[in-house]
């Protein structure tokens, strides 16, 4: 497997999208942190472009890399490789590839500014740290989509509705049922659908790690009762893990029964 | 050599694969030929592990292949379409393939033949269809295997290179290698073929020599012969 790890990344690295990427973040970390001059609010500016941002990328990316390397998967399956090995490797590869271009995007600029002589180094590693979770659990969620569809166009659409279901449809439809049944206590109910939408979860980790939980309300004093301890945030990444484990272990089903 | 039972592929409700029965002796040249959709490319790649059979058994040197991967160190595959990574220049794409297998490589003598020295450091992307078959022939036959198996390997090949690619099959055929060739080209056939394995509705409809093709269908010429068993 690491074999083909080495090779997608390789063929990722020289790819121009990649560098795209990468000179889209650095610009960003630069401006951001040059119109703000404080650390601090750089970074809860890039949360909410990150928090959106890199699923939408990851899934793109994805599906993209997936289409474009089937015929060279093909070739890769009459060789003696196992399967899922083919698969991880390409997988990991794209991951690794755009996590690669967060860091030193962010990186750079960040740490250019006096990243290390700031408090804020903590936030931002979380920030990473979280960008990173996301490029993972979307690009898995992008493979399976795209392992379970022929068409190319159809595979894209769908990865493109899950992005857009998840970043933007999920919270309506949570804000709905809160409006809905504020009737109820609904602690429960928040804490378990947050779980159910990875990005809700980065959302909120970092939000709360940034002390402005209180612009959330009561469900912000919940998520704080919660999501603050060190309890809180163990299981949230070990959500986020199960985020990435679950659709890569399917991944690695599906590719075995699959024809080629 | 290989031995198929009874093998069944459905594709959703399309049957492709009917009950094929087939024993491919060891050394000789096979051509499978059959109209479209009877199955070639489908028995071809279940040979390979690349499509899972609804049922049946597939083995090879008496050993079963279903659910493995490690025989296909003794498989070379030139697949019909020579797509490569865009990224990777010649050279690399050699390099990695001979990294993926734990064997001999002999590819220089390969490259020298089809005259692809100078394209070794180019892009795969930039490449024009005939030199990616170049290059796709070099990466099926630099490894020496006892089966060789080449989907439609004339595609794209200039007179020079389809000469050089003759000469190769014959010499592989001379050490004792088995070498299945699906192709539509009855020239092609008729010169290299020694026996033809042919599909129909998802079965082995022939199989035996030209000779015996033409006397069974009455015909002295191959494409005519063909046709007839078509009728």
């Amino acid at each position: 497997m690491l074999k083909i790890l080495k090779y997608s990344i390789y063929d990722l690295l020289r790819s121009r999208w990649s560098y795209v990427y990468f000179i889209f973040y650095l610009i960003l970390g630069f401006v951001l942190l040059f119109l703000n001059n404080d650390v601090n609010k750089a970074i809860i500016t890039l949360l909410n472009i990150i928090i959106v941002l890199t699923p939408l990328i990851g899934t793109i990316f994805g599906v993209m890399y997936y289409y474009n390397s089937r015929e060279f998967t093909e070739l890769l399956l009459a060789q003696p490789i196992k399967r899922s090995n083919i698969f991880m490797g390409q997988y990991v590869g794209v991951s690794l590839s755009l996590t690669l271009s967060l860091v030193l995007g962010l990186g750079i600029p960040f740490i250019l500014y006096g990243l290390f002589k700031s408090t804020a180094i903590f936030d931002f590693s979380l920030l990473i740290i979280v960008g990173s979770f996301l490029n993972f659990i979307f690009v898995a969620l992008a493979y399976n989509i795209a392992l379970s569809t022929e068409n190319k166009i159809k595979g894209f659409g769908y990865a493109i509705l899950l992005w857009l279901f998840l970043a933007v449809i999920y919270d309506g439809i949570f804000l709905i049922s809160l409006m809905m049944f504020n009737e109820y206590p609904l602690d429960k109910f928040s804490l378990i659908a947050t779980m159910f939408n990875p990005i809700d979860l980065s959302r909120i980790l970092i939000l709360l790690k940034l002390d402005i939980s209180a612009l959330l309300g009561y469900t912000g004093a919940i998520f704080q009762q919660f999501f603050g301890t060190k309890k809180g945030m163990f299981i949230s990444v070990s959500i986020l893990l199960l985020w990435v484990v679950l659709p890569v272990w399917r991944i690695i089903r599906k590719s075995n029964k699959k024809d080629f | 050599m290989i031995e198929i039972n009874n093998l069944h592929k459905n594709f959703g409700k399309l049957t492709v694969l009917d009950g094929l029965d087939v024993s491919i002796s060891k050394g000789g040249i096979f051509a499978i030929l059959g109209p479209n959709g009877s199955g070639k490319t489908t028995l071809i790649k279940s040979l390979l592990g690349m499509v899972i059979p609804s049922k049946g058994e597939i083995s090879i040197e008496g050993n079963s292949v279903l659910k493995k991967w490690k025989y296909r160190n003794n498989i070379n595959y030139l697949p019909q379409i020579a797509n490569f990574p865009a990224n990777l220049t010649v050279i690399e794409l050699i390099k990695m393939v001979k990294n993926l297998r734990p064997k001999e490589a002999h590819e220089n003598e390969l490259i020298a033949l089809f005259g692809l020295e100078a394209f070794l450091t180019k892009k795969l992307g930039n490449l024009s269809g005939g030199t990616k078959q170049k290059v796709n022939l070099v990466l099926t036959f630099m490894f020496d295997s006892e089966l060789i198996i080449l989907d439609e390997p004339t595609t794209g090949l200039d007179p020079i290179a389809l000469i050089h690619l003759k000469e190769l099959i014959r010499q592989e055929k001379e050490k004792g290698k088995t070498i299945l060739i699906t192709t539509h080209i009855m020239s092609f056939v008729d010169e290299m073929a020694d026996e033809i394995v042919f599909l129909l509705d998802g079965k082995i409809y022939f199989k035996g020599s030209i000779d015996q093709l033409k006397e069974q269908t009455k015909q002295t010429n191959l494409e005519h012969a063909i046709a007839s068993l078509l009728s």
